[in-house]
């Protein structure tokens, strides 16, 4: 296995990691640097639980190499620190079992930056990137709404 | 994460990206550019594509442009779909764009991978076949320009090291009446049971298809039939459906039965739409 040495901009930190030039984001940011938060969930570009931000826009990190992502701005959740969808979440009650709230939270936090005007087009085009086997879909999009109703 | 290793290299230029290829060809690499590489990553997790050196295209700047020069719109290999949906210069690319696979998707896939794309739909190819677009194509002998309609039958005939840059469209159709719609075997995101994309130019209707056969394709002989003014748009379209390509796909999205049912009622919707019943 050929490993090399990488920079990875994460969270606001300069990390350095070991990777294969065949791993994925997704597998760098758990497996390497600990951060558990961006879910597995198909591996496949499917389901949206291993979302992240990359520049500011949504990213399934399983669908990104890990060298692909040298140089860019990266967030996972770990990086959101009390940002109002987070609480929007909790006041909605927008997660059970909690499995996909991570990815959906990442997806609907780059949305009310890149759209704050969205309308119910735009949110429902964002969001059905990805899926809440618990179906709380109704609680999510309530959260997003607060968050853009309030900004 | 892959079960195979490779070595990943990022050029920043287009003799860069053929002297690489070429240079891993010798050394029996079995090279692969990539421009999204989420197809390397989908494909790949399931061995169902094999390489040991990866060669991106995403720093070139040729293929990152999206401007008109002249009459002609050009659009960059390596641009993402969301990219291109957010600048829309080509509604029907726009629109076709706008539906293949999801919105985050849509932000790491690209044009060239998704028209290069070994996943058989290549949706986004079906507005450049109707607007008899020119590919711009650089290899070990140089770059150069041809109609698309030239090389893709079926998929883009490359040759062995050869890339696409750029696609040029003439400004006339950029701007032309279009329909595109995309039928899915049940909700809102997911690959096609059947798409059609349709251009009006002048009186006449061009259509392509995606998700009919095993390959997307736009044909002359349906195009002049359902064309065919003289007759009833029933005729029409019958004689149309009867001048498919062949096989009809018969998988888990539907059957083929179930495709040409839905397929004879977009025919209607598209020649209603665009005026030419
Ligand atoms: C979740 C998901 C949903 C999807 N849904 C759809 C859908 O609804 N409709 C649809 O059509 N497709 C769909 N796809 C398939 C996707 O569009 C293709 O797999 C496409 O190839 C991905 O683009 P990419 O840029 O990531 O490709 P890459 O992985 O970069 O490349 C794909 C192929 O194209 C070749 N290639 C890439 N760039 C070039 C170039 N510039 N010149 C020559 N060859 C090149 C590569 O060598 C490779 O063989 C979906 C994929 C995913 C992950
Ligand atoms: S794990 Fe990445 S989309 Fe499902
Ligand atoms: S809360 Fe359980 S999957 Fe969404």
């Amino acid at each position: 296995m050929k490993s090399q040495i990488i920079e990875l901009y994460v969270n606001g930190d300069l990390r350095t990691v070991t990777v294969r030039s065949a791993d994925t984001l997704l597998y760098a940011i758990r497996g390497k640097l600990g951060l558990t938060g961006a879910k597995p969930g198909c591996l496949n570009g499917d389901c949206g639980a291993c979302t992240v931000n990359v520049d500011d826009w949504p990213m399934k990190s399983c669908l990104m190499l890990a060298v692909e992502a040298i140089g860019k701005n990266i967030t996972t959740i770990e990086g959101l620190k009390k940002t109002p969808i987070q609480q929007a979440f909790v006041d909605n009650f927008a997660f059970q079992c909690g499995y996909c709230t991570p990815g959906f939270i990442m997806n609907c936090h780059s949305l009310i930056h890149q759209h704050p005007d969205a309308d119910d087009k735009t949110i429902k085009e964002w969001l059905g990137s990805n899926i809440c086997r618990c179906t709380g879909y109704a609680e999510i999009e309530k959260a997003v709404k607060t968050v853009l109703e309030n900004q | 994460m892959l079960p195979f290793d490779f070595e990943y290299y990022k050029p920043a230029s287009l003799k860069e990206a053929i002297d690489l290829y070429q240079t891993a060809a010798k050394n029996r690499k079995k090279p692969m550019f990539i421009s999204g590489g989420t197809e390397l990553i989908t494909l790949g997790r399931i061995n169902l594509v094999h390489t040991e050196a990866v060669i991106d295209l995403k720093d070139i700047a040729e293929c990152m442009v999206m401007q008109f020069e002249g009459d002609y719109l050009v659009i960059g290999s390596t641009l993402s779909l969301t990219k291109i949906e957010e600048t829309n210069h080509f509604p029907l690319l726009t629109k076709t764009a706008s539906e293949v696979a999801d919105h985050t998707s849509r932000g790491k896939i690209t044009l060239g991978g998704n028209i290069c794309a070994q996943i058989f739909y290549r949706e986004t190819v079906l507005p450049f076949l109707l607007a008899d677009s020119q590919v711009v194509i650089v290899g070990p002998s140089g770059i150069k320009v041809s109609p698309i309609n030239n090389l893709f039958h079926e998929q883009l005939q490359l040759g062995t090291g050869e890339f696409l840059i750029q696609v040029a469209t003439a400004k006339r159709f950029v701007t032309a009446p279009f329909v595109s719609i995309k039928r899915r075997q049940q909700w809102d995101t997911g690959y096609p049971l059947i798409t059609v994309a349709a251009l009006k130019i002048g009186e006449e209707v061009r259509v392509a298809l995606s998700g009919l056969c095993p390959f997307p394709f736009r044909s002359k002989k349906v195009e002049t039939l359902l064309n065919n003014r003289e007759w009833p748009i029933e005729d029409r379209v019958n004689s149309a459906l009867s001048e498919l390509p062949g096989p009809i796909l018969n998988d888990v999205e539907g059957s083929a039965e179930y495709r040409l049912f839905v397929l004879r009622n977009l025919l209607h919707d598209v020649l209603e739409v665009l005026g030419a019943s």
